[in-house]
């Protein structure tokens, strides 16, 4: 039997949301649902892996109905199911590869492992459709701060990643230390638009043995003096100018790393990916920078940059064309390096 | 040995040196306790720790994954539990099991979790030199052995 069209359920558990999505062809999203956890997150400052385990149990099923509904599908027309395996929280994986698994097994359809990070590359195959590799990604959330060579759909050569903070760990902490809430993110980026980025001059680091890779722990600390520098001063803090400052550095080496890499490898598009990606100054100064080289930069919409399962069955996708599947021995690996296979090697 | 001492660092390079000399003196099954503020150099210090135990790769703050274990010549747990409030939540991604006999275990903020902690475990806090932010004093104890 030829069918047309192939049609992935991708399900992502990693860290806060709980997430089902139906995507036909790696590029179509019928529907993609995200419980998001962010209210119950706020009350305590960050992911709380029980509760996050716990809220992913409940949600599940729920979720995977609503987006099989959303999409006017079922089980019995669902080509493959797309899991996130790792990296991420164990507990909270272990729920969407547990429900994958079940659901696979229980309909024999082809069960599909996906890395969290090429999920998040392949949210731009959804937002541009006639996108295709090679490019340069920077994927930048939370968790992650990588550069990735994309060479091809299912090909990844990591150029740069951070040796301490990932970058959006460096916003939740800094917004933390300001009192701005949880995430810190988009709260920094709101503030940052009233304030003067060149206010004081915090550190950007680069490494001599490899000029791509990050390094955001060092400007944690420098903002954190600055500010109890400030305090023993008896001074106010011009919240404005040091979120304005901090972050026009975190773009900085961003963008200036990115496009330098994409330059010695002769890579003419750069891709966003990530939930820092949604960072306004980012895709501005990235776009900018870009054009300045004769590149293009591309970005997914917001809801594609935080984590969701449409990605994930985006990127299912294109393994399920090259007959990558998963067996039933498949188990959350929550420090799975990119461009490992389903077992983690 | 240096338990029971404290020790200056006027850099995150002499952190991170502090870090290696501690690593010679661990041997499997040794819990550490990690206490300081935000930006003190706890990962720095647990870099130093990696590197010693013939840890090749990257060692990253595990903020985000709670816990990341690396393959040395000793196995390396590292937490960070900045964002706990209750131990139960240790328990739900299996807490026990990370303090085996083959492992080393050093766990950022463990001052928040101190009472779950294994009985023997090194305590160590990172403090500011108020006159200075280059600045640490770094104090070593192990409370329950004397």
């Amino acid at each position: 039997m030829n069918k047309k069209t192939v049609k992935i359920l991708g399900i992502e558990t990693s860290c806060d949301e709980t997430s089902a999505a139906v995507v036909t062809d790696g590029r179509n999203v019928l529907s993609n649902i995200i419980s998001s956890q962010i209210d119950l997150h706020s009350e305590y400052g960050g992911v709380v892996p029980e509760i996050a385990s716990r809220r992913h149990v409940e949600l599940i099923l729920p979720v995977i109905d609503s987006a099989l509904d959303k999409a006017g599908t079922d089980l019995n027309d669902i080509d493959g199911i797309a899991v996130t395996h790792g990296p991420g929280l164990v507990g909270a994986l272990l729920v969407g590869v547990s429900a994958a698994k079940a659901i696979a097994a229980a309909l024999n359809k082809p069960l599909i492992s996906v890395h969290h990070i090429e999920g998040h590359i392949a949210a731009n195959y959804i937002a541009h459709t006639d996108l295709e590799p090679p490019f340069v990604c920077l994927v930048v959330s939370g968790g992650h701060s990588h550069i990735v060579l994309v060479k091809d759909y299912l090909s990844f050569e990591i150029l740069g990643r951070t040796r301490d903070d990932a970058a959006g760990e460096a916003f939740d902490k800094i917004a933390r230390v300001l009192g701005l809430g949880y995430p810190g993110g988009p709260a920094i980026d709101k503030w940052a638009k009233d304030g003067d980025p060149r206010a004081v001059h915090f550190p950007r680091v680069k490494f001599q043995d490899n000029p791509y890779d990050f390094s955001f722990s060092g400007l944690k600390t420098a903002v954190i003096n600055h500010i109890n520098h400030l305090n023993q001063k008896g001074e106010d803090i011009p919240v404005a100018d040091i979120c304005a400052s901090f972050q026009q550095a975190v773009i900085d080496v961003l963008v200036d790393y990115t496009i330098s890499a994409a330059k010695e490898h002769k890579i003419e598009k750069i891709c966003l990916a990530g939930g820092v990606a949604s960072n306004s100054l980012l895709r501005e100064t990235m776009s900018q920078k870009a054009n300045e080289n004769g590149m293009i930069s591309l970005y997914p919409p917001p809801v594609l940059c935080t984590d969701n399962a449409a990605m994930i069955a985006a990127s299912g996708y294109f393994s399920f064309l090259a007959g990558e599947f998963a067996d039933y021995t498949l188990n959350a690996i929550p420090s799975l390096r990119i461009g490992s296979g389903h077992n983690g090697l | 040995m240096l338990i029971n001492k404290w020790y200056k660092t006027f850099s995150e390079k002499d952190t991170f040196f502090l870090g290696k000399k501690i690593a010679s003196h661990l041997k499997p099954g040794d819990a550490i306790c990690l206490e300081g503020d935000l930006g003190t150099g706890k990962t720095v210090l647990t870099k130093g720790i990696a590197e010693g135990l013939g840890i090749k790769e990257p060692v990253t703050s595990p903020s985000f994954t709670i816990v990341n274990t690396y393959e040395g010549r000793t196995k390396l747990h590292h937490f960070d539990v900045y964002r706990i409030d209750d131990p139960e939540e240790l328990y739900a991604i299996g807490w026990d099991e990370y303090f085996s006999d083959d492992a080393i275990t050093v766990v950022e903020w463990g001052d928040k979790v101190l009472n779950i902690m294994p009985a023997d475990t090194i305590c160590i806090k990172i403090t500011k030199d108020e006159r200075n932010p280059d600045r640490r004093i770094i104090n070593i104890e192990r409370p329950n052995i004397k």
